[in-house]
């Protein structure tokens, strides 16, 4: 089978300052499918998946090198020349914890159309009814759009989250640990939800829970120490591990 | 003795602080309303200027010069001070010079105020022939309130979690949208809560405004600012803690009663707005939990 790519890291280097966090990493993320990123603390997992929306440029001493290039058009995301706000409106993110805007439930869905430039209310009003459906969520709020965000359970919380990223139509969504926070019941409702979304958009997931990687993902990606020590698709990465550490990290011999 | 025999003492004590704060406080303003109750009821107290008869004399040009100077105090401290905030805390470089900025701007709240009085005269009035006006007087209370506008801004700031930050740059907000759309919004409360602390100051200052020559007999009122703005500006002008000053000073026992008079009047303007800001902070905390 051959897969489209949609984001292809070559010789990815990343520091905080002088700390070399990410060491050459090189890895292809294809289009349409959910990779996941899996690995003990601290072994960069989130670094490279926050280096895809350039979030490291917010803070001082960070550094980026070698080049993760964006496909169809072939820009490399990381290269100075290219204005970070403009990754971001392609390339969407759902962080570890719930973080709605102290907003209503409508303004938080129709923020990120709104600093597009979206002011048509009408159109404004479909695409969060859209965005809203997507993350199954229109059912259960679809009375309440003016209600504070913050009247959610935090399950809620995170699928309106999500509806927040989906709503501009991002071609990836990346995903952060995006069920550390919640109950179990939740967890599965977002992992459903994944699923389904990876039929319009690119998904890459940290994920700390190997489970949840095998249950939800198509590739999977093990790093150790910032490094990338295996990639391949999920079930030969679970079955079949070609490294002897990811062998022994995914049968809980350490991490 | 066991534990709880101390805790019981040190309640006790605590109570006991508590209230002989709460009696000077009450003792004064008894004192000052007692001393002045007959100008306090007296509505020609309000409409009238200065006069060297005490029955005749009000303080109608120190409540409009208060007014004046306050608005241009606010003005320039919260047009000054909340941007210098949102840099320092969420744009500027965190560096050795930020942290000797930051060392400074708490300082400066430290400063006597007869300082901020010199510095005006200096500048205000000497370098930029400003005179002594109400212009100088808006000036100076504004720099005596910007440390305290900074730093509220700063501290109101800080409580927005790092994550709502995030949450707007992964959408792709710029900075100028983080800040209208998110930061002000969420830290208002926090802000005008530092804006009436930084008033309820400044509006008491003598000092400063001595300093750059307030006049204690003003017999007029400066033209309304819709009709002259700029003379309005340059008006001289007096202010409610200058009057009493004023009448404190003279040997008949009858101004001592305006200047008490005055005094409450000046004490109940400062409750009023510290329990607006009681208000807004209660208020908006309740809308902007995390």
């Amino acid at each position: 089978m051959t897969e489209e790519i949609k984001l292809k890291v070559e010789n990815f280097n990343f520091y905080y300052d002088s700390f070399l966090a990410l060491k050459n990493i090189n890895i292809s993320i294809y289009k349409n499918r959910v990779t996941a990123i899996i690995g003990p603390s601290g072994c960069g997992k989130s670094t490279l998946l926050r280096s895809f929306n350039r979030m490291h440029d917010l803070y001082e001493g960070t550094r980026y090198e070698g080049s993760i290039i964006l496909y169809p058009d072939g820009i490399n995301i990381v290269s100075r020349t290219v204005d970070p706000l403009y990754i971001r409106m392609r390339i969407g993110m759902v962080f570890q914890k719930p973080n709605p805007f102290p907003k209503s439930i409508f303004e938080n869905v129709a923020y990120g159309l709104r600093i597009k430039g979206i002011t048509n209310k009408t159109e404004l009003a479909d695409r969060v009814e859209k965005a809203l459906k997507d993350a199954a969520l229109w059912e259960e709020v679809k009375d309440r759009l003016n209600e504070n965000a913050y009247s959610l359970s935090g399950g809620q919380q995170q699928r309106l989250c999500i509806a927040r990223a989906i709503a501009p139509e991002p071609e990836i969504l990346l995903f952060d640990e995006p069920t550390s926070a919640l109950d179990p019941i939740s967890t599965g409702k977002i992992e459903d939800l994944i699923v389904e979304l990876k039929t319009k958009i690119t998904i890459v997931i940290v994920t700390h829970n190997m489970q949840q990687a095998a249950r939800i993902s198509d590739y999977t990606a093990f790093m150790y120490l910032g490094e990338l020590i295996e990639f391949d698709r999920t079930e030969k990465l679970f079955t079949n591990p070609s490294k002897k550490l990811t062998e022994d990290y995914i049968s809980g011999r350490f991490g | 003795m066991n534990y709880k025999s101390w805790e019981k003492i040190f309640s006790i004590l605590s109570i006991l602080a508590l209230l002989i704060v709460l009696l000077f406080l009450f003792s004064i303003a008894l004192k000052l309303f007692l001393d002045g109750m007959h100008r306090i009821f007296e509505l020609k107290f309000y409409t009238s200027f200065p006069s060297r008869f005490p029955e005749e004399a009000g303080i109608l040009s120190a409540l409009v010069g208060t007014l004046y100077v306050m608005a241009g105090a606010i003005f320039w401290s919260v047009v000054l001070g909340v941007p210098a905030g949102i840099y320092l805390e969420e744009f500027g470089k965190k560096g050795k010079i930020a942290r000797l900025i930051e060392a400074n701007i708490s300082n400066l709240s430290a400063v006597p105020s007869i300082i901020y009085g010199l510095l005006a005269l200096g500048i205000f009035v000497y370098r930029f022939d400003f005179g002594e006006s109400i212009l100088t007087a808006g000036l100076t209370l504004g720099l005596l309130m910007l440390p305290v506008i900074v730093v509220t801004t700063r501290e109101s700031l800080r409580r927005i979690p790092r994550a709502i930050r995030e949450g707007a740059y992964a959408l792709g907000a710029t900075n100028y949208e983080l800040v209208f759309h998110h930061l002000l919004p969420y830290s208002l409360g926090g802000i005008l809560t530092g804006v009436i602390i930084a008033i309820s100051r400044a509006i008491g200052e003598t000092a400063p405004l001595l300093t750059i020559g307030a006049l204690t007999f003003i017999a007029f009122l400066p033209p309304p600012p819709w009709e002259n703005f700029i003379e309005m500006l340059k008006s001289p002008f007096t202010v409610l803690p200058i009057q009493m000053f004023n009448w404190v000073s003279r040997p008949q026992e009858a101004f001592h009663k305006n200047a008490a008079a005055a005094g409450f009047v000046l004490l109940v303007v400062c409750l009023l707005l510290n329990s607006v800001s009681f208000y807004l902070r209660y208020k908006l905390r309740k809308k902007y939990h995390w």
